[in-house]
């Protein structure tokens, strides 16, 4: 072989030797980067402690009261879900491919638990609600099904029934109360849907009922279980975002549903539906459809954006700072978009105060604008941006960065921390595409990041406190706080005036 | 066997080089990653060939095939254009590459990507343009006067 030949042949190789050397210098200083802020911060990128569950042996016997939008959400995380349900999940999972959600609910753990009784005062929930009950083998219609549950028309006659040890009570807010309360008293285990109550006075009976009667209780907020919240605790406990002084959490919805104009069902009328219990405590009015299926829509069953949204998101922020029941809270907003006759308003803010820790929380929503505001903890050092990805960014001004953003280790602009569950090895610092996709929620769809449902989650939390002792995540008392907190908003706006929280005596004043 | 002059066979050889350093970087940061999956760029698959993207997307095993395709088919086209080393069935495979990028995000009017672009284009972009430039290599080859090629095709 002639010398120039080889000259020839091998021209290019040093190429690769140039290649390698760029690569070590580009990864050696992000490595001195990574590094530089991992040790600065101090926070693990992997998965949080979550509490672990124990046994599940022992069969929990179920009672169900409301089958509408969100009980047959709620049956459906125990394990319940109606036959055309799945077939409707079948029939879209064979026109597109990426619809998961029949093989997720195949997947979903059974909680061991038995659907001895159901109760909704609509013929048509009712008798579908004893369908799912019985759908205990997860088929579609015309497949294999198990015993059906019992059918009340009231929910008494359910609550006392021999055969049920625990409740799930996903019924209109004026409602959540009264029969949290009975349930208690017959010595059964509650599960029930937010807010805790519809009035300030049931507020303290039903912590009575709770504590006196010593059952398990869980209230409905099922972010509780969001794994990135957890995560978030543990950023502010370590202090990341220096001091804490202002919470931006925000409700931006856009179209009926959203507005809670939900669809009327066409076989109700005053035949079909037991209207006189529906009024229950509220003030009586002649029959309504709309009142029944869009009851959010009225103070007379509802507690408005307060109870609805707020709630959620009073909550997380609860669970992450435990800030507990604020010193006072101020409100204001108004009917501006949704003129259907409607009594609560559209558009709400409520601002809350807690002088002792120094920091205002302000919740502020729309029912007519989609924009994405996002729920944001700002702090002196580094503001975090919470959704189901965990995102932390150091403040340009910031005392604690100030020397590592001058030095080029940290860049405000970019995140100092993100966390996005369901990743394994997750880097502090991440790409901005990556991170886009993230937001998006793309990053789950496979690869170990298995989408789990957090209500479901949250009832097995529930379940496994009622089998193995422990308390549920939100409990009685968080439950008081969350329901004190919604309705000093509520008062707030109603009578337009400033409301303060009388620690010593529990009272709203 | 094409003969050209010094300029000519030189500017080739950049070009090869510079579409292999290309290919090699984007298979190595892949390889590293052990995040990465081509199953968000699939879902963002927008124009005429989105549910052929969307349906390589949903079957876990299958994703995980492309990944290996893509962070192999990256590096090994990208090693062979830089090193001559079968540069022509390099050019082959990565035109084959390119083209699914191209066609899976086609700058056409009236579409939009999650993944922001960081130039302005209009059905011609930066990945069509790189494939075209792997066509004027495979069509003008240069491995077999300078790179590991000369040693297999010449004589």
């Amino acid at each position: 072989m002639k010398r120039r030949d080889l000259i020839k042949g091998f021209a290019t190789v040093p190429v690769l030797g140039a290649f390698a050397y760029a690569w070590y210098k580009k990864r050696n200083y992000e490595r001195y980067l990574k590094d530089n802020i991992l040790e600065e911060i101090q926070l693990k990128a992997t998965a949080p402690e979550v509490p672990s569950s124990g046994p599940m042996d022992k069969k929990i016997r179920l009672g169900l009261i409301g089958y509408g939008i969100r009980g047959k959400q709620l049956a459906r995380a125990a394990g319940f879900a109606h036959p055309e349900l799945i077939d409707s999940w079948i029939k879209s999972a064979s026109e597109n491919g990426s619809d998961n959600r029949y093989k997720e609910f195949l997947e979903q753990d059974d909680l061991n638990v038995v659907l001895n009784g159901v109760c909704d005062i609509f013929e048509t929930y009712g008798h579908m609600a004893q369908e799912a009950g019985a759908n205990i083998f997860r088929e579609g219609g015309g497949g294999k099904m198990g015993p059906a549950p019992k059918r009340y028309h009231n929910y008494q006659d359910l609550i006392n029934a021999e055969d049920i040890d625990a409740v799930i009570i996903a019924t209109p807010d004026h409602w959540h109360g009264p029969m949290t309360i009975a349930a208690a008293n017959a010595g059964k285990h509650v599960y029930v849907e937010k807010p805790m109550t519809w009035s300030v006075e049931e507020t303290y009976e039903v912590r009575k009922a709770v504590q006196e009667n010593n059952v398990v209780f869980q209230l409905g907020h099922q972010g509780r279980q969001t794994e990135s919240y957890f995560k978030a605790k543990e950023a502010v406990d370590k202090g990341l975002l220096g001091k804490i002084t202002l919470i931006e959490v925000t409700t931006n919805r856009n179209d009926p549903n959203g507005a809670w104009v939900y669809p009327i069902h066409e076989d109700a009328n005053p035949n079909t539906i037991d209207w006189q219990q529906f009024i229950g405590q509220a003030p009586d009015h002649p029959f309504s459809l709309e009142r029944f299926f869009r009851w959010r829509c009225w103070w007379d069953y509802s507690t408005g954006l307060s109870g609805d949204l707020l709630t959620h998101e009073f909550d997380a922020i609860n669970q992450i700072l435990g800030l507990g029941i604020p010193h006072a809270a101020v409100s204001s907003g108004g009917i501006y978009y949704f003129k259907d006759g409607r009594t609560v308003p559209d558009v709400l803010h409520t601002v809350y105060e807690y002088p002792h820790r120094g920091l205002s929380m302000v919740y502020s929503a729309t029912l007519a604008n989609n924009r994405k505001r996002g729920r944001v903890i700002m702090g002196h050092d580094a503001s975090m941006e919470l959704s189901s990805d965990l995102i932390i960014k150091a403040d340009p001004r910031s005392t604690r960065y100030e020397a590592k953003i001058k030095e080029g280790i940290i860049d405000p602009a970019l995140p100092l921390f993100t966390y996005s569950p369901g990743m394994q090895n997750v880097d502090a610092v991440t790409s901005p595409t990556e991170q886009y996709f993230a937001g998006r929620g793309l990053l789950y769809t496979h690869r170990g990041g298995k989408w789990v449902n957090t209500t479901h989650l949250h009832i097995k939390d529930w379940l496994n406190c009622i089998r193995n002792g422990g308390t549920t995540s939100c409990n009685i008392e968080q439950g008081f706080e969350e329901a004190i907190a919604a309705h000093m908003g509520t008062i707030a706006y109603k009578e337009n005036r400033k409301v303060f929280w009388d620690a010593d005596n529990e009272r709203i004043v | 066997m094409m003969k050209y002059s010094n300029t000519q066979l030189s500017w080739l050889v950049i070009l090869r080089i510079a579409i292999g350093w290309h290919f090699l970087y984007e298979g190595m940061v892949k390889l590293m990653n052990p995040n990465w999956s081509s199953v968000g760029f699939l879902l963002d698959s927008n124009g005429f060939l989105e549910s052929f993207f969307y349906s390589l997307s949903s079957d876990p095993s299958l994703v995980y095939l492309i990944d290996l395709l893509n962070i192999w088919g990256l590096i090994l086209i990208g090693l062979g254009l830089i090193l001559g080393f079968l540069a022509r069935p390099a050019c082959i495979f990565g035109i084959i590459l390119l083209s699914m990028y191209y066609l899976s995000h086609p700058p056409f009017a009236g579409l939009r990507y999650a993944v922001p672009s960081e130039g302005s284009y209009l059905i011609i972009n930066k990945t069509l343009i790189e494939l075209i430039a792997l066509a004027v290599l495979f069509v003008f080859p240069s491995s077999s006067i300078v790179g590991i090629d000369r040693f297999i095709f010449k004589k």
